[in-house]
């Protein structure tokens, strides 16, 4: 199945902004995460189309995940 | 800090009295509320005689503590009608701590049309008629004391907006590169500018390294307090590299990043006003990505930010100011919007109210979406010139609102709301309804915990929880702006508690008294419960905590929510 990956500050060096992703029925945030060599506790903030999401969770085809890592402002 | 320094600018006069007991465990926040509250009439005209400006540094201001050196200006605000305080970094506040001031009290407003300079020093004030830098911008001002009065003074002043009494103007402070720090919100520029002061500047000579009742107690708290804000990714990491535009992609991915005058909650050109791409610029163009408003400061929230060629074109580059004008206002170039930060700056509008105020003209049809160029002209002559136009906008979002009608008028108590929408956001919706101040996220940062994960996790698409989550959030914020620090230290006090407990060690060394977690939370509760009181009194009764009744009508994408808690659930926001 096809999948949106968004990635923001400090997790595009070295990667990428969006790609499209080819992933297996099934597939958690978590492995997403293994295959980009981002850890978990790196971690701040995940959104599957903008809800917030834990990393065991499993994607649908179609959606757009987002990662973050823990930034802020105000 | 033993003293309280009040400017009489009906007869002129100086006054410089010992501190009353009961004001003394004060500072900030809870020093200029208490005194607004027990010295300004509630009901009294905002930019009348009966209003006060009171300018205090914090409880930790002039020490050595880390981020401790803002200070905080209270007044009755000419926009909210209500009781308002700002907090503003620069170099004022750790001059004044150092001369012993606790407080400066500007009480009165002299008949004619004679403008004033306060020349503040050790002994006390001297009130001087001022004709050089009238109508001069803040830049131009902040110049000109560094070569008639010495690079070191500090500076307190007004642009033409102020000079205007304009509902928008802020008061400016110098920072530690001679640019502009500002009291933002609620019209204070209007205040100091109905008192006919252009600036306040300060005499650093004679001021003394302030005593401390056990320095090596305080040498120790500083040092773990410190290593907190190190440790924490937020504060010491993100927020260095990428200033709180860093913001602008995650509010776009949660869907709460208000856009076009608040009608979507996601923006299609948001990667280019956003932080990351702010950061690249700074570092192709030689900029400073990390850059402090304030002495001490650890965190270094702020930047500097170059046009192409390399040329200083803004600093403290803000979130809100680059969302007010790139999202709700819809202006996509990034170096257009720094253009119009510093314009902001130099006639000394806040630049939360005024942009707001143009994505409300741009609904109206007064200036075509996005028009970054018509916003320069119209700030550059109109509002510069306080033409009839420029007083209209002048008059902020409300005003404009007004005007021409409208009923999508994002305001509450009459003051904008800032980068957050309250539809997907319910946590940030129950401070904007709440707080004392009028729409303001400072008041209560819900958004750390309904979005950033930090201090924990609240569903934002919920109303669970989020009183609680408010109330103590706004109870907390009223302490830490008491103490001088900077309110970006509650990223790593939400989620290390070596970080508060520091602030508390230091405060009991600096004093030589005991205070617990307890107490500081009682500060922070009184400090609310004094405001609020003071808002009753000046006609600012519950209906008026709430939020503008289009949030309950239109729905926001992508979540396609509204606005939906109960008012007796909002209510009991008070219940403490
Ligand atoms: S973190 Fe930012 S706002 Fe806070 S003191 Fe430092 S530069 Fe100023």
């Amino acid at each position: 199945m096809k999948i949106t990956v968004k990635l923001f500050a400090t997790f595009r060096q070295g990667r990428f902004k969006i790609a499209e992703q080819d992933v297996p029925e099934g597939t958690t945030i978590a492995d997403v995460l293994d295959t980009l060599a981002i850890e978990v506790a790196d971690v701040g903030m995940l959104f599957v189309n903008g809800r917030h999401a834990e990393p065991e969770q499993r994607l649908a085809g179609g959606v757009v995940l987002a990662i973050f890592p823990l930034v802020g402002g105000g | 800090m033993d003293k309280i320094l009040r400017v009489n600018m009906t007869n002129l006069t100086v006054k410089v009295e010992p501190v009353p007991a009961d004001w003394a465990g004060l500072g900030g926040r809870a020093l200029t509320s208490t005194i607004v509250a027990a010295e300004v009439p509630p009901t009294c005209h905002p930019l009348g005689p009966n209003n006060k400006l009171v300018f205090a540094p914090g409880l930790l201001s002039g020490t050595a503590a880390s981020n401790a050196n803002r200070f905080s200006c209270g007044s009755k605000s000419p926009l909210t009608g209500g009781i308002k305080e700002c907090s503003a970094g620069g170099t004022s506040s750790r001059i004044i701590a150092r001369l012993g001031y606790k407080a400066i009290v500007v009480e009165g407003k002299p008949a004619g049309d004679t403008w004033y300079t306060v020349v503040v020093d050790k002994d006390g004030a001297t009130i001087k008629p001022e004709t050089e830098v009238l109508r001069l911008g803040t830049f131009a001002t902040v110049q000109h004391v560094n070569e008639h009065y010495g690079e070191d003074f500090g500076v307190i002043t007004l642009g033409p907006a102020g000079e205007n009494l304009m509902a928008i103007a802020n008061i400016s402070v110098k920072d530690p590169e001679s640019k502009i720090r500002s009291f933002g919100r609620g019209g204070l520029g209007a205040v100091m500018g109905s008192k006919k002061i252009k600036m306040i500047v300060i005499n650093p000579e004679g001021g003394v390294a302030l005593p401390l009742a056990d320095p090596a107690k305080f040498k120790a708290a500083n040092q773990a307090f410190t290593k907190t804000l190190l440790d924490h990714p937020v504060s010491g990491q993100g927020l260095k590299k990428y200033g709180t535009a860093v913001l602008v992609n995650v509010l776009n991915e949660a869907g709460g990043l208000p856009t076009k005058n608040f009608t979507s909650g996601q923006c299609a050109h948001h990667d280019a006003i956003s932080g990351e791409t702010m950061y690249d610029n700074i570092v192709a163009r030689g900029g400073e990505p990390s850059h402090n408003c304030s002495p001490s400061c650890q965190i270094q929230c702020s930047q500097i930010y170059n046009d192409k060629d390399g040329n200083y074109v803004t600093s403290g580059f803000e979130y809100e100011t680059i969302w007010a004008l790139g999202a709700d206002g819809m202006v996509e170039d990034l170096d257009v919007i720094a253009e119009i930060d510093n314009v902001f700056d130099d006639i000394g509008v806040d630049s939360i109210e005024t942009p707001v105020m143009f994505a409300v003209a741009m609904e109206a049809g007064l200036i075509p979406w996005g028009d970054g160029k018509r916003i320069l002209e119209l700030l550059r002559n109109d509002i510069t010139n306080a033409t009839p136009l420029g007083r209209m906008l002048g008059g902020g979002t409300g005003h404009v609102g007004r005007a021409f009608g409208m009923t999508r008028i994002p305001v509450v108590k009459n003051q904008a709301i800032p980068a957050y929408d309250p539809r997907p956001i319910k946590g940030i919706g129950v401070t904007y309804a709440t707080t004392t101040m009028g729409a303001d996220h400072t008041a209560g940062y819900a958004i750390a915990t309904n979005i950033l994960n930090v201090g924990g996790k609240v569903d934002p698409l919920s109303n669970d929880g989020q009183v609680e989550l408010s109330r103590n959030l706004q109870i907390a914020t009223a302490a830490i702006d008491s103490t001088g620090l900077c309110l970006f230290i509650a990223f790593p006090a939400l989620d290390i508690p070596a970080c508060l407990g520091g602030v508390i060690d230091m405060l009991n060394a600096r004093y030589g008294i005991n205070l617990t977690g307890d107490d500081v939370i009682g500060l922070g509760k009184q400090v609310l419960k004094i405001e609020h009181a003071f808002n009753l009194a000046a006609g600012l009764g519950p209906e008026t905590d709430r939020l503008p009744e289009f949030f309950e009508l239109e729905s926001i994408a992508p979540h396609n929510v509204k606005w939906d808690m109960d008012q007796k659930e909002l209510a009991s926001f008070w219940n403490f």
